[in-house]
């Protein structure tokens, strides 16, 4: 039987190591059934984080071979015969167990979005074509590889100033809703941070919705920053004529 | 002194899928301090995987639906074991609850003329199914949650409920630990909400994460509650065979709904031979009429076709599928085919992109140009928590459920799309419930310091026991009874051959040992789990072998009709001194006024 070598990282924030398990290949396998491959006959404690087995989750994502993915959309069958295949937890935040790390932070900062404000009349007609952009923000699962690849929180540790791009995705989900009528221009700006995008695409790249991150969400996001903070005029005929 | 933490609340939610979420916004909005306690992550809940719909007569493409066709929908395709008042409240109530959804800000697929669209399912009688592509509950678990975060509630995520406190006869609070560090925690609460979802980690082939080990069921079976109709388990007609590693994962029904046809190797279009006599008038019985009504959806006109025999409930298609493979007609993997590639890609993809992924990303397969591979796949179950309709009230006083824990709404089969508005449903209804129960609590309850040093004796037994069975392999064991004695079809000798393996496993159970630390350690987990299962796969086995006749999904090899007299009654499962008891408890009757929607003939199709 064929088998794959798996290098896990293990261990905890302060102390890791990786530790090579052999484990036999089926048809169509995917790196988390490796895993529990592991657990269930080899390491019963390696803590691992999943849910729904088809990547609609987004409970799974880790660094394999360096590159962040959902464990279970990453076939064994992709990698060379014979290749190591290293397992290593996302490292933008602190790891609490083995492939397991505190995403604590996105929920708090999730909280400081301002909510849906539906106009108070509205009839609630609205067309498909109205609201394809706002559907291709909401398809997000929350696996926070965008956030794991963006240099802003990843190198330079700043999530004391910028949600990182799950969060301007999920802001421009509600910015762009035909009925919404709430300005988070303010917001964007001087909480979430949004001046600190340098649009380098790593998120768009990562995202395994293929959600277009940085073109279809930050970019108009910082242009009504810019409308608003830079040409009042043009802000207030927006306001005035519609949104989008 | 033991050492944990404490938090105070009028009400405790355990469980964040769409029934938790809901029930918790409702709670809170009638002014109880509410707490939300979830396994998982916050968001992760298996109601983020729901795919095909929410069922609600909004009549926004069907304009003939309305809330009693709704009704009588769900009471057939229960086949009338439902709790009418459950099932009237639910046909009543679902619209309020998807246009309250769209409120809260999710984002429904839109007809031309900017209503919310709706799409066919097993079992209902008109266009129903509010959805969003193929993640509707991705949608609604989405916006429930960003409801309930900025509505103040507290959630604690990964934290994972033991066990029921008691003071005399009423549940007063709930102890756990978390799953990060084994560290534990008193909840201490006026009422509880049991949200837990389902058991399908009992079964070898299901669509169920880890989560559905059966953790409401078990916990309000030791804390007194009944479980009615165990033994009504939908097997999905429509899971994937192949690849090995996601045999079960779902193939939503949405791809029948959107036109998907199912064939035998022979190419037979097989489903027309399995329609029961009592429905087939409402199915289409050429090909050719099945085309017209396929045709007419897509394009979203109207038709005097009838629906296409895929479209029968689950139960129907589930036992034809194994029907066919067993007698030699199956798919090279074990299966049926199921083919939408005749249709145009574009759409295809646009309808149902997560199949397209979910095929193209794990099984090498474009189902845009090729037919999948389908097969049965344990996916939900009936049974739970026998509730007040009205209340959400167990009979336990201050203990309530909804969603897939609780049972009764679903009689004996539930439809597809039935689930997500039972949550929201009865969700609001249970949250307000347990509200009101709490207010008349004049204070919280102390709760003995010896009670809580038992709850985490048991949890640190497995850790401290050496050379025990390894839980993954009891898991297994377990698996392998259900899977062999306790599956599909049944018959008396092979359950009973089930239920004396349950009683050793049970035994062994006992015994089982993980090694390691409480901090985030899997297989503790999954060893605390194994009683919960293990409660859940009795009441099923035992309220199977009870009951002598084949209704819904409950089907019986050597009892294969349908008797009036098991129609009067619910099996329930309780607890009597550490010994399961099966009673036969009456249906409750359904009032005359809707009896009558039962006597009229069937309307004409669009
Ligand atoms: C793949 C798939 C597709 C589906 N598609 C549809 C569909 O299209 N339409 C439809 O109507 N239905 C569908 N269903 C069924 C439906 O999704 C589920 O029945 C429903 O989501 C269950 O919701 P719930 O709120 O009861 O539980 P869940 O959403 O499962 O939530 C259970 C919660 O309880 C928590 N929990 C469990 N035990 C404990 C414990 N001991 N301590 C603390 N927390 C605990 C979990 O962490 C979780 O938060 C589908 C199901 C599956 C699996
Ligand atoms: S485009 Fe912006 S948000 Fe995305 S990774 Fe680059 S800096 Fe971060
Ligand atoms: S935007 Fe994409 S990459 Fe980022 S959290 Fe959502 S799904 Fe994941
Ligand atoms: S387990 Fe859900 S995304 Fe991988």
């Amino acid at each position: 039987m064929r088998e794959a070598t798996l290098k896990v990282s293990c261990g905890d924030k302060d102390n890791a190591e990786f530790k090579t398990y052999k484990v036999p290949i089926e048809e169509g396998m995917v790196v988390l059934d490796a895993i529990h491959y592991i657990q269930a006959h080899m390491e019963p404690e390696l803590a691992v984080r999943w849910n729904c087995k088809a990547a609609k989750c987004g409970s799974c994502s880790a660094e394999v071979n360096g590159h962040p993915s959902l464990m279970c959309k990453s076939r064994l069958d992709h990698f060379a015969e014979g290749e190591e295949i290293t397992v290593e937890p996302i490292k933008a935040f602190p790891r609490i167990k083995d492939l397991v790390t505190d995403v604590s932070w996105n929920y708090e900062t999730n909280k400081k979005i301002p909510p849906f404000k539906p106009k108070k009349d509205a009839d609630w007609t609205f067309y498909q074509e109205d609201i394809e952009r706002v559907q291709e923000f909401r398809k997000c699962i929350e696996c926070f590889l965008c956030q794991d690849v963006c240099h802003v929180l990843r190198d330079h540790d700043r999530k004391d100033a910028f949600v990182g791009p799950r969060f301007l995705v999920r802001t421009a989900g509600l910015e762009m809703h035909p009925l919404d009528t709430d300005n988070r221009a303010e917001f964007l700006k001087d909480h979430a941070g949004i001046g600190f995008c340098n649009i380098t695409k790593c998120c768009t790249e990562v995202c395994p919705e293929s959600i277009h991150i940085t073109d279809n969400a930050i970019i108009p996001l910082k242009e009504r920053v810019v409308d608003q903070f830079y040409d009042p005029v043009l802000w207030f005929f927006r306001k005035l004529f519609g949104k989008a | 002194m033991a050492n944990y933490e404490t938090h105070e609340f009028d009400v405790i939610v355990i469980g964040a899928g769409g029934a938790g979420l809901r029930a918790a916004i409702e709670a809170s909005a009638q002014g109880a301090t509410v707490g939300l306690v979830c396994k998982s992550l916050l968001g992760k809940a298996h109601t983020v995987m729901a795919e095909g719909g929410i069922a609600a007569a909004l009549a926004n493409v069907d304009p003939q639906d309305g809330w009693e066709t709704h009704f009588r929908d769900t009471m057939k395709g229960g086949k009338m074991l439902n709790n009418w008042r459950m099932a009237q409240l639910h046909a009543q109530e679902a619209p309020d609850r998807v246009k309250e959804l769209e409120r809260w800000g999710a984002v429904f697929d839109r007809t031309k003329e900017g209503k919310i669209l709706q799409r066919a399912f097993g079992g209902h009688t008109w266009k129903r199914l509010c959805h969003v592509g193929d993640r509707t509950g991705l949608e609604m678990i989405r916006t429930l949650q960003d409801k309930g975060v900025h509505q103040g509630i507290s959630i604690y995520m990964e934290c994972t409920i033991s066990r029921l406190l008691k003071e005399g006869n009423k549940v007063c609070g709930a102890f756990g630990y978390y799953r990060e560090d084994g560290r534990y925690v008193l909840f201490k609460a006026k009422a509880v909400v049991l949200a837990t979802g389902g058991v399908g980690r009992a079964f070898p082939v299901t669509s169920n994460s880890w989560e559905y080990t059966a953790d409401g069921h078990g916990l309000a079976y030791e804390a007194g509650a009944d479980l009615i109709d165990m033994e009504f388990v939908q097997f999905h007609p429509t899971g994937m065979v192949w690849p090995p590693g996601v045999k079960g994962l779902l193939v939503t029904e949405a791809v029948r709904g959107e036109g998907g046809i199912l064939r035998n190797n022979k190419g037979e279009r097989f489903m027309f031979k399995y329609l029961p006599e009592a429905t087939k008038h409402e199915f289409a019985d050429t090909e050719e009429e099945a085309k017209r009504w396929t045709d007419a959806a897509v394009a979203g006109t109207k038709t005097d076709a009838r629906r296409p025999p895929e479209l029968s409930t689950r139960d129907n298609v589930a036992r034809a599928i194994y029907t066919e493979v067993k007698e030699g007609r199956g798919s090279p993997h074990g299966g049926a085919f199921l083919d939408i590639s005749y249709q145009d890609s574009e759409r295809v993809k646009k309808k149902l992109p997560s199949m397209y992924h979910q095929f193209k990303e794990l099984a090498d397969v474009d189902i845009t140009q090729v037919p999948m591979e389908v097969g049965p796949t344990m996916h939900y179950i009936m049974g739970g928590v026998r509730v007040d309709a009205d209340t959400g009230a167990s009979r336990v006083p201050g203990l309530y459920a909804a969603g897939e824990v609780a049972g009764g709404m679903h009689g004996a089969n539930r439809l597809g799309g039935n689930s997500l508005s039972d949550l929201v449903v009865f969700g609001r209804i249970a949250g307000l419930g347990a509200a009101n129960y709490a207010k008349a609590q004049s204070s919280f309850s102390s709760i003995p310091e010896k009670e809580i040093q038992s709850a985490i004796d048991e949890l640190e037994a497995p850790l401290a026991r050496k050379g025990g069975p390894n839980p993954y392999d009891l898991q297994k064991q377990l698996n392998d009874i259900m899977g062999t004695y306790v599956g599909i079809f049944r018959e008396e000798k092979d359950l009973e051959t089930g239920i004396a393996g349950l009683e050793k496993l049970k035994e062994e159970i006992k015994k089982v040992s993980s090694p390691g630390s409480r901090v985030y350690n899997p297989g503790w987990h999954l060893a605390l789990n194994l009683k919960t299962m293990m409660v859940a796969s009795e009441a099923i086995a035992r309220a199977a072998l009870l009951r002598k006749e084949s209704r819904g999904a409950h089907s019986r090899l050597d009892f294969t009709k349908t008797e009036d007299e098991y129609g009067t009654f619910n099996i329930a499962s309780s607890d009597d001194n550490g010994k399961m008891k099966l009673d036969k408890t009456p249906l409750p009757e359904m009032p005359a006024d809707l009896e009558k929607l039962f006597a009229k003939k069937e309307p004409a199709h669009a």
